[in-house]
């Protein structure tokens, strides 16, 4: 639990004269979930896409398992095993779910192409394989019953689901996770908070996450780290960081100012 | 109606998914076979045609519907394919060297132009495969050393260490199992991880490449097996036109050739043959239709034109998963019948399912 799995060192990238993320540095343990939490453009997909190599920073360091992850190419990342969802769903919209898993698994692909033109019984072994595992995570997130459907004639939160079952099937140490309850009623926000539980517990995966939902993140983040227009404002347990003067003037204004308070309450409904 | 039980894995990975599909696939193979011994000698030549366009249309699917690149410039490959073979051919290579020579050119011609498929997308992509297209058939028409330019290239028929296979039922023969095996091979990629690599390419270019795959790698890859193939229909074209210009490689064919695969059906195997008939009988069926119109109709220059972009209309509108999609349909139909509900394709949430959609 002490180890640290991912480790960025005073992060920074900016677009332009926009300062997206500023000198953020933190350690995400082997094994704990933890959480990004922040305000609208805080920058906390921004430090998503940073990890998964879609942008590059124009500062700082990450480090994957100890070993320098900006060197890698995008598509390289899923190699060493981070897998990540989307703030908008994107899975593979006119495969079936069955297909957006099997294609999860594309970094375990074993055999050369002119062995797959010919179908030879090693392709065929592997696809076995392949299916087995694939089976193994429709089991762990109940998706039996959606196996064969097309993704585009699926309702959100289930594709939602399908999502977190594609990043599992490809066998991930570190799974990100954006906003893994955006679009989801009570009760299926109730279903992720158990899963991530489990996907943690039962698996071992490190969870890293960006989410809103502050009764999720409590419920199973280990740390939270708390950001504002791009820096960090605060890191700790969640009870820690919601009690954070800090948070608490980024989220509804200065503690003290109750008309900003009301303000900032009537922009929210 | 039949219910498939399922009991191992392997039923999902084989290509034949149930006693049914063995059945007709081998009768119709059966029929191909015995073709030459069924229909008159005309006919035969036009279902030689139609296995050819039928190995360019599995190419082109494989890019266009699969990978989601559109080419218009898919005449150029094959050009390539048909220009290789001829001028082998002449110096007396036998045909199997000189097809794969024909389908290896035209595979690393299909990664250059694949290049800009790396950067560019869409209607941009369009662009750059219909530019490539015409500087191909400036190339052929220009390079007369080799390509005897706008005089044109007789080529000779076909043969393999002296053995020929020139006679129309032989060459028929070489089509068909040169067809088959290239459905067999595209059949196991798609079933395969390339085959799932270029899905994911289509659907979403980013989460493609956060599964791990190299989406340069993956494009360039789509573009050479789709050229290729085209390269070898080219050469197959060539022995049976046994004439070669380069105007039948303009934009013309590059159009015959995507209207084939839209109207197969975008994303389906069998779209590719079903296009391939399409575009080879349509002609012939105008062709008849002919007799029977008004002189002012029947007899008027670029009927063909106007009643295929007529065709392309209605099946834009009206059946956008091409001819497959109209197939599926009737199959369905026929299994259902009498619980078929009309409103069983009609593209809606399933959760909105239900019996009131009429």
């Amino acid at each position: 639990m002490s180890a640290s799995l991912l480790s960025a060192s005073h992060l920074s990238v900016h677009f332009g004269g926009v300062l997206a993320v500023d000198d953020v540095s933190f350690d995400v343990r082997q094994g704990e979930v933890f959480t990004l939490i922040g305000p609208n453009g805080a920058g906390k997909t921004t430090v998503f896409n940073l990890i998964s190599r879609i942008y590059t920073p124009t500062g700082g360091d990450i480090a994957f398992d100890g070993k320098p992850l900006l060197g890698v190419a995008p598509h390289e990342v899923a190699a060493l095993g981070i897998a990540r969802t989307f703030q908008n769903i994107e899975l593979f919209e006119h495969a079936s779910v069955l297909q957006n898993l099997l294609i999860g698994r594309h970094r375990h692909r074993v055999n050369p192409l002119w062995r797959e033109v010919f179908f030879t019984p090693s392709v065929r072994a592997a696809e076995r394989a392949t299916r087995e595992k694939v089976e193994q995570v429709i089991d762990f997130l109940d998706l039996q019953h959606y196996r064969d459907s097309l993704v585009a004639g699926l309702p959100y939160g289930v594709r939602k689901v399908v999502e977190l079952a594609r990043a599992l099937a490809s066998e991930p140490r570190l799974l990100l996770l954006d906003e893994p309850s955006s679009g989801l009623n009570v009760e299926e926000t109730g279903d992720m908070a158990f899963w991530i539980q489990d996907i943690q517990a039962d698996l071992g995966i490190t969870v890293l996450m960006v989410e809103h939902d502050m009764s999720l993140v409590s419920k199973v983040s280990d740390r939270v780290l708390a950001m504002n227009q791009g820096k960090v404002l605060a890191l700790g347990t969640p009870a820690e960081v919601q009690a954070d003067p800090g948070v608490i003037e980024a989220y509804l204004g200065t503690a003290g100012d109750a008309a900003s308070l009301r303000r900032v309450k009537a922009a929210k409904v | 109606m039949r219910f498939i039980f399922k009991t191992s894995y392997d039923q999902d990975i084989d290509l034949a998914k149930h006693g049914g599909h063995r059945f007709w696939y081998s009768l119709l193979l059966a029929l191909l076979v015995a073709a030459p011994w069924i229909v008159a000698e005309y006919w035969l030549s036009q279902l030689s045609f139609i296995l050819i366009y039928g190995i360019v249309g599995l190419g082109l699917m494989l890019l266009a519907g699969f990978t989601g690149l559109f080419s218009l410039g898919h005449a150029a490959f094959l050009g390539v394919g048909a220009y290789t073979e001829a001028v082998l051919a002449v110096k007396g290579w036998p045909f199997p060297l000189s097809m794969a020579c024909a389908m290896a050119l035209s595979a690393s011609v299909g990664v250059i132009v694949g290049l800009p498929a790396l950067r560019v997308k869409g209607i941009y992509l369009g662009i750059a495969t219909l530019a490539f297209g015409f500087i191909v058939e400036e190339v052929l028409a220009r390079w007369e050393s080799v390509t005897g330019g706008n005089a044109g290239l007789s080529v000779k028929g076909a043969a393999v260490f002296g053995w020929s296979l020139a006679s129309s039922e032989a060459f028929y023969w070489l089509c068909l199992a040169l067809a088959v095996l290239a459905t067999l091979a595209v059949l196991n990629l798609l079933r395969s991880p390339t085959g799932r690599a270029f899905v994911a390419i289509r659907d979403s270019e980013i989460s493609a490449q956060s599964m791990g795959i190299h989406l340069a790698r993956y494009k360039s890859l789509s573009f050479a097996i789709s050229a290729a193939l085209a390269g070898l229909g080219g050469a197959l074209y060539a022995h049976k036109i046994s004439f070669l210009s380069p105007d039948q490689f303009n934009i013309v064919q590059s159009i015959d050739l995507l209207l084939l695969v839209v109207i197969g059906g975008l994303g389906s195997v069998h779209g590719a043959f079903l296009g391939a008939i399409f575009l080879i009988v349509m002609p012939q069926l105008i062709a008849l239709g002919k007799d029977f119109l008004p002189a002012v109709i029947g007899q008027a220059a670029g009927l063909q034109a106007v009643v295929y972009g007529g065709v392309l209309i209605l099946f834009v509108l009206l059946e956008p998963m091409g001819l497959y999609g109209r197939w599926l349909k009737v199959r369905t139909w026929l299994q259902l019948v009498p619980f078929y509900r009309k409103g069983l394709f009609k593209r809606q949430k399933s959760f909105q399912k239900s019996d009131r959609v009429k």
